[in-house]
């Protein structure tokens, strides 16, 4: 029987890499990461794991000495946020592309300029094409969870990429909720050892990692790419069942709340689908037929199932938590897209909200809902929520 | 009082609310119910003006947004009284729990919180006193368990002996107790 502890998102994450045990973890600290390190650092000096905890200089050594502890085929995880995730990036595509299935907490915080702690997408947005899974947590039980099934998605031999589980910085990362921890040793069993078919130090079978591919092989090597990541698709269900066989919760690629009934939806993602939930629970009780789609899966992203449950509504308003300027954001043109080639289709209505850390109030919420009952909104410009 | 209870804590860095309002939580938990507690982290240094806050019910929370209408308002730093309006917000009826040595009705009159309940007890007093320096976060969640319905004092006791005997030794969690129990006696309507 697992146990009942009161942890912030940092503490549970923290919490599952103690029990995922990896046999490194390379890392550089960053708020609002730093207490995922800091906690872990101390299961190392206690003991109670038996990582090599690789202290670098940077992000950027951080994620170099993930990649090369993955490749000689030990199970690797790391963590960071905003900055620090910034300046992996060049390293970030090649964990990806060497096929890498380093797991990493990302604790999602405003990008400089001018300099911000707090809490939006656009760090994580922009590694977006990276060719990683991403997966975004709600709380902190989400956040201890979607590490665990991260692992066992990873590791797939079909699809051996590298996962970013996503959290809201300090909204997630430092509120104490109650979360539910597995037995370290139910989660030993099913994580497993891990055993990759080919590693750097297998001398039986020498490979090389990481070599030139020009014109001839390259293509090739993003069109494999390309049909792993699409993997996931069939491999995440099946992880998720297995976990939720441990855990009695459910971890869809997108979760519904009052759908069925529903002629307005607000789409969105994190902490925000909360809050979101607590105002479709609010104005149902008031008798409006309004609904949540919670996207937990944004890559790959789970176009299909989104066009079935969105394509008979009255009207559909995407909250996104990062901008992308001189376009609509990310998550907006994500459900656009999906929507393109049905022949009736909802308006979609595109808002940016809480960038830097600015609060998402249930009375915004409110607000989006209020706006597509009565049809004020315009498809072609973006509103934005809580700015003045 | 509903079972959805909205706490916001004021005090300045370092003063222990955010710690405060965790064993809060962390008590609440230990007894089957939910809770969040969240401080607000702005330029994070020692004595600027702080809030922390506490969600409370019987059935899982999904709101992640400040306090923006507290049923309790409490004040660890009374300097704060005279710097920002602690009341805003508070529902009418609400009570307002302040670490003052000041009669509650002085307060209410000063600052004109005649719509509230206004509670004081005299928590920098019994912390230096008990703890011996001015640590007024347990005296004023001893306070707390008094004048509302949310927790009991032995069960606060309880969590944090549990939280702190690590960190700080039995012997000043055992003084921090005493404190505790000091200013659930202590408090004044």
């Amino acid at each position: 029987m697992g146990k009942r502890l009161a942890l912030t998102g940092d503490m549970a994450a923290a919490e599952s890499m103690r029990q995922i045990n990896p046999d490194v973890v390379a890392a550089y600290p960053i708020t609002p990461q730093t207490e995922i390190m800091m906690t872990f650092s101390q299961f190392v000096a206690d003991g109670l794991v038996d990582t090599e905890l690789v202290r670098v200089d940077s992000e950027h050594s951080a994620m170099s000495a993930c990649v090369g502890s993955a490749a000689a085929g030990a199970r690797t995880m790391t963590a960071t946020a905003a900055n620090g995730l910034a300046l992996m990036h060049e390293v970030v595509y090649i964990a990806a592309s060497t096929r890498l299935p380093i797991v990493m907490p990302v604790v999602n915080r405003a990008l400089s300029a001018p300099i911000n702690i707090h809490c939006d997408h656009s760090d994580t947005m922009a590694e977006r094409d990276s060719g990683w899974i991403q997966i975004f947590s709600q709380d902190p039980q989400e956040v201890y969870d979607h590490i665990l099934l991260a692992l066992k998605l990873s590791e797939h031999p079909d699809v051996l990429l590298p996962t970013m589980v996503n959290q809201d910085g300090f909204i997630t990362s430092h509120g104490v909720e109650p979360v539910e921890i597995l037995d370290d040793s139910v989660v030993k069993t099913w994580i497993g050892d891990y055993k990759p078919k080919h590693t750097l130090l297998d001398f039986e079978n020498p490979i090389t990692v990481g070599p030139l591919d020009l014109y001839d092989y390259y293509f090739e090597h993003k069109r494999q790419q390309v049909d792993a990541i699409d993997n996931a698709f069939k491999i995440y269900p099946q992880v998720a069942k297995e976990l939720s066989k441990l855990t009695k919760r459910e971890y869809p690629m997108i979760e519904q709340y009052n759908i069925e009934k529903a002629d307005h939806v607000i789409v969105t993602m994190a902490s925000a689908a909360g809050t979101t939930r607590y105002v479709v629970d609010q104005l149902t009780e008031k008798g409006e037929k309004v609904g949540l789609l919670k996207i937990r899966l944004f890559r790959p992203f789970p176009a299909d199932q989104i066009v079935n449950i969105l394509k008979g509504k009255k009207s559909v308003a995407v909250l996104d938590r990062s901008a992308s300027f001189g376009s609509f954001p990310p998550l907006a043109e994500e459900i656009r897209n999906a929507l393109y080639d049905e022949k009736t289709k909802p308006p979609v209505y595109s808002f940016v909200f809480g960038l830097g850390g600015r609060d998402l109030l249930p009375s915004h919420v409110e607000h989006v809902f209020k706006g597509l009952a009565k049809g004020s909104f315009n498809t072609k410009t973006i509103e934005y929520l809580g700015v003045r | 009082m509903g079972n959805f209870i909205e706490i916001r804590w004021h005090g300045r860095g370092g003063q222990g609310a955010k710690s405060a309002s965790q064993i809060i939580a962390e008590s609440l938990f230990a007894l089957g119910k939910f809770a969040q507690s969240f401080p607000e982290y702005g330029a994070e240094r020692a004595g600027a003006p702080m809030r922390a806050f506490n969600r409370i019910d019987e059935k899982p929370i999904t709101l992640y947004a400040p306090v923006e209408n507290p049923d309790i308002v409490i004040v660890i730093d009374p300097t704060l009284l005279s710097a920002i309006d602690v009341s805003d917000g508070l529902k009418k009826d609400g009570i307002l729990l302040i670490n003052s040595k000041d009669d509650p009705k002085k307060i209410k009159t000063k600052f004109d919180f005649k719509d509230f309940k206004v509670y004081t007890v005299p928590a920098s007093t019994i912390a230096v006193e008990e703890i011996g320096r001015d640590m007024p976060n347990t005296p004023m969640l001893g306070a707390l368990s008094k004048i509302s319905s949310i927790i009991k004092l032995k069960d606060l006791e309880e969590k944090f002996k549990e939280h702190f005997t690590e960190k700080l030794g039995e012997l000043m969690v055992g003084k921090n107790i005493k404190a505790m129990a000091r200013g659930f006696k202590e408090v004044k309507e």
